[in-house]
C-alpha cells in the first residue's frame, strides 16, 4: 500500500494520511455506562480481513472512511464519511446507534 | 594452529548432541498448555518446572521455535521506564538477565553498553529528567547528562548545533544491554526440555474447547489436547487467540520493522535513542548496526519491509551520524507487535478461571522474557497474579486506571 485515493484530493502518497481508527457505533452519550465507554475507547477488534476505519488526509484535514484489508495491505474502497452518517449527531436525542 | 584442534574438526563421527528434543507425539492431556513457543512461552515452561516443579507441559508453537518476534527483535535491555510499576517490574527482568547465562548455563552473550535517550526538544528534556528522577527512586542507575559528557560516551556522535534538531541532553542509564536474542529462547527451551517439558513446533493452536468459565481442551493442526491449564503468550497473534477464547484486548497489531548494516569495526559501544527523531541503533558484537524505529502508520497483519521505513529512519540516522552514508545496508525485515493505548503490557488473569494471559508486548517485550516467564509461571502455577503484575492486569482498561509508558516506550524498544 504506496497510495491511497482521498475522496476529495484524488490519489495521493500513503504518507500524507492517517488512520483514525475503526468506524464503530459510539455509546449513547446521554445513557452510555462506563463499561461501554471503556470498550469503546480502549477495546479493539483487531481484526485480520477487511476493515472499516476513519482515515484523514493531512495537508487538507479531509476525513473519510476507507476499506482496507489488514492481511494484504490492500485499500479496497475509500469514500466520504457523508455517505454513512447522513444526519448529523444530535447530543441530547437518543443515540441510534451510529453507522 | 595447535593439530588436536584441526583433527578435532575434521574428525567426521563428531557429534554435536542435539539439545532441544525433535517434536514428540501428542498426549491426550497436559496440567499445563502454553501457547506460543517464543522467548516468553520457554521461560514461563522453564520456570514452571524448575521453581514449581511442573513438568507436565507442552509448549504449541505454530512455525519454528522462537521464529516470532524473538527472532526479530533488536534486542535491547534496559529499566529506564515513566512510571514506579513499569521501572520496578523491568528493573527485575534486567536482574534476571545480569545472572541468566549461568542459570541457564548457556551463554546469552549479554552484554553492557550503556543506553543514551537523546533530548532535542525542552519537553525532551522535561521527560528525561522525570524519568531520571523515577529511576533513582526505584533504585535505578540514570541519570541527565549534557553534550559534554555525551562526547565521552559516543564520540563519533554528531552534537554539532548546526543541525535541524541538535542535542541538547541525554538520559544515560548505565544497566542499558544488548543480548543473542535466539540464546535467550534456546536457553530456556534446553533448561525447560531438560526437565520434561515437551516442545511442539508446527503444532498451531487453530481452537479453544470452552465449557463454561473454563477452557478444557485445546485443538491444534495435529489434533486436540486436554488441558488443566493454558497459558497464551502469542504477541501479534493474542487478538486471534483472545477470539477463540471468548475475550475481548485491548491490542492493536502494527508491524515494527528493523534492519542492520554491513559489519563494521567496532566504534559504537553505547545504545543510542532518539525519541523525537524516531530512530535507535546499536553496534551488534558482529560488528552490524542494528537500527530501527517506531512501528508502522497503520495495523496490519504482515511482515512486509517497506522503504518508506527506511527513507524516514536513514534520514534521521544521518543526521546523528553522517558518516553513515557511505554505508551499506545487509538485512531488513519486520514483526508483528501487540500494541496497547497505554505502551504497557497486559497480563494475569482473564475473564476464564483457567486461562492465563501475557500480552500486550509491544515493541518492548524482548527486556522482560525473563521475568515475565518467572512470574506468568507464578501466576499460572498459584492461580493468582502477584502484586508486581497487578499495575498490567487486564481490568485496568474498564478501570480506567491505565499505566502510561509511552514517554519511554514509543521509540526506544
Ligand atoms: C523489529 C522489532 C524490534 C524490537 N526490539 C525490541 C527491543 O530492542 N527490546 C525489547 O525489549 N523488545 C523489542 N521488541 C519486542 C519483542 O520482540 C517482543 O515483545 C517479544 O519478543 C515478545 O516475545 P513473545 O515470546 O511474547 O513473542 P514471540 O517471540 O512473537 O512468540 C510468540 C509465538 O507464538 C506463536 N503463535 C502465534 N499464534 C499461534 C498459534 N495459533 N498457535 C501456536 N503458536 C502461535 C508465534 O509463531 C510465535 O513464535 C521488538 C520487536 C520487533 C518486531
Amino acid at each position: 500500500m504506496k497510495t491511497m485515493t482521498c475522496p476529495l484530493n484524488g490519489v495521493r502518497n500513503i504518507s500524507e494520511f492517517v488512520c483514525g481508527g475503526e468506524v464503530r457505533a459510539m455509546p449513547d452519550p446521554a445513557s452510555g455506562t462506563d463499561a461501554e465507554w471503556a470498550d469503546y475507547v480502549f477495546m479493539e477488534n483487531n481484526k485480520a480481513g477487511v476493515v472499516r476505519e476513519w482515515w484523514c488526509h493531512t495537508p487538507t484535514s479531509f476525513w473519510f472512511i476507507a476499506e482496507r484489508d489488514t492481511v494484504t495491505d490492500e485499500v479496497l474502497r475509500t469514500y466520504p464519511a457523508g455517505d454513512v452518517f447522513t444526519a448529523r449527531r444530535d447530543f441530547d436525542a437518543p443515540n441510534e446507534g451510529g453507522a | 594452529m595447535p593439530f588436536g584442534l584441526l583433527k578435532y574438526g575434521l574428525f567426521p563421527s563428531r557429534r554435536v548432541p542435539r539439545r532441544i528434543p525433535p517434536t514428540p507425539e501428542l498426549k491426550p492431556s497436559y496440567d499445563v498448555v502454553i501457547i506460543g513457543g517464543g522467548g516468553h512461552g520457554l521461560a514461563a515452561a522453564y520456570y514452571l518446572a524448575t521453581v514449581h516443579g511442573i513438568t507436565n507441559v507442552a509448549v504449541l508453537e505454530k512455525g519454528y521455535l522462537a521464529g516470532g518476534n524473538t527472532a526479530r527483535n533488536t534486542a535491547i535491555i534496559r529499566s529506564n521506564y515513566l512510571t514506579p510499576e513499569g521501572v520496578r517490574f523491568y528493573d527485575e527482568s534486567v536482574r534476571l538477565y545480569q545472572g541468566l547465562s549461568n542459570e541457564l548455563g548457556f551463554n546469552i552473550m549479554y552484554s553492557e553498553r550503556g543506553h543514551l535517550t537523546l533530548a532535542h526538544t525542552d519537553a525532551a528534556v522535561r521527560t528525561m529528567r522525570w524519568r531520571a528522577e523515577v529511576n533513582k527512586h526505584c533504585g535505578v542507575n540514570s541519570e541527565l547528562i549534557f553534550p559534554n559528557d555525551i562526547r565521552k560516551l559516543a564520540p563519533s556522535l554528531n552534537l554539532s548545533q548546526d543541525v535541524r534538531y541538535p542535542i541538547l541532553a541525554a538520559l544515560h542509564h548505565p544497566p542499558g544491554s544488548i543480548a543473542r536474542h535466539d540464546a535467550v529462547a534456546w536457553g530456556y527451551a534446553i533448561g525447560a526440555a531438560r526437565r520434561g517439558v515437551e516442545i511442539h513446533q508446527q503444532t498451531e493452536v487453530t481452537g479453544l474447547k470452552r465449557e463454561g468459565n473454563r477452557i478444557v481442551a485445546v485443538e491444534t493442526n495435529r489434533g486436540t489436547v486436554a488441558c488443566g491449564k493454558v497459558l497464551q503468550a502469542v504477541a501479534g497473534s493474542s487478538t486471534r487467540l483472545a477470539d477463540m477464547a471468548g475475550f475481548r484486548l485491548p491490542i492493536k497489531t502494527v508491524p515494527l520493522q528493523a534492519c542492520v548494516s554491513q559489519p563494521l569495526k567496532p566504534f559504537l559501544d553505547p545504545i543510542i535513542v532518539s525519541g523525537s527523531l524516531h530512530a535507535y541503533i546499536s553496534q551488534s558484537s558482529r560488528g552490524e548496526l542494528v537500527m530501527g524505529g517506531s512501528t508502522d502508520p497503520y495495523s496490519l497483519y504482515s511482515t512486509r519491509s517497506t522503504l518508506e521505513f527506511k527513507e524516514t529512519l536513514m534520514a534521521h540516522m544521518l543526521e546523528l551520524f553522517p558518516f553513515l552514508s557511505e554505508v551499506r545496508l545487509l538485512r531488513q525485515w519486520a514483526g508483528m507487535a501487540d500494541m496497547t493505548p497505554d505502551f504497557s503490557p497486559v497480563m494475569g488473569e482473564t475473564p476464564l478461571a483457567n486461562y492465563y494471559l501475557d500480552a500486550g508486548w509491544g515493541t518492548w517485550g524482548f527486556k522482560a522474557t525473563p521475568v515475565c516467564g518467572k512470574r506468568m509461571a507464578e501466576t499460572v502455577a498459584t492461580g493468582k497474579a502477584p502484586d508486581i503484575l497487578h499495575a498490567f492486569r487486564l481490568s485496568r482498561f474498564e478501570e480506567f486506571a491505565q499505566a502510561g509508558e509511552r514517554g519511554a516506550a514509543s521509540v526506544g524498544h
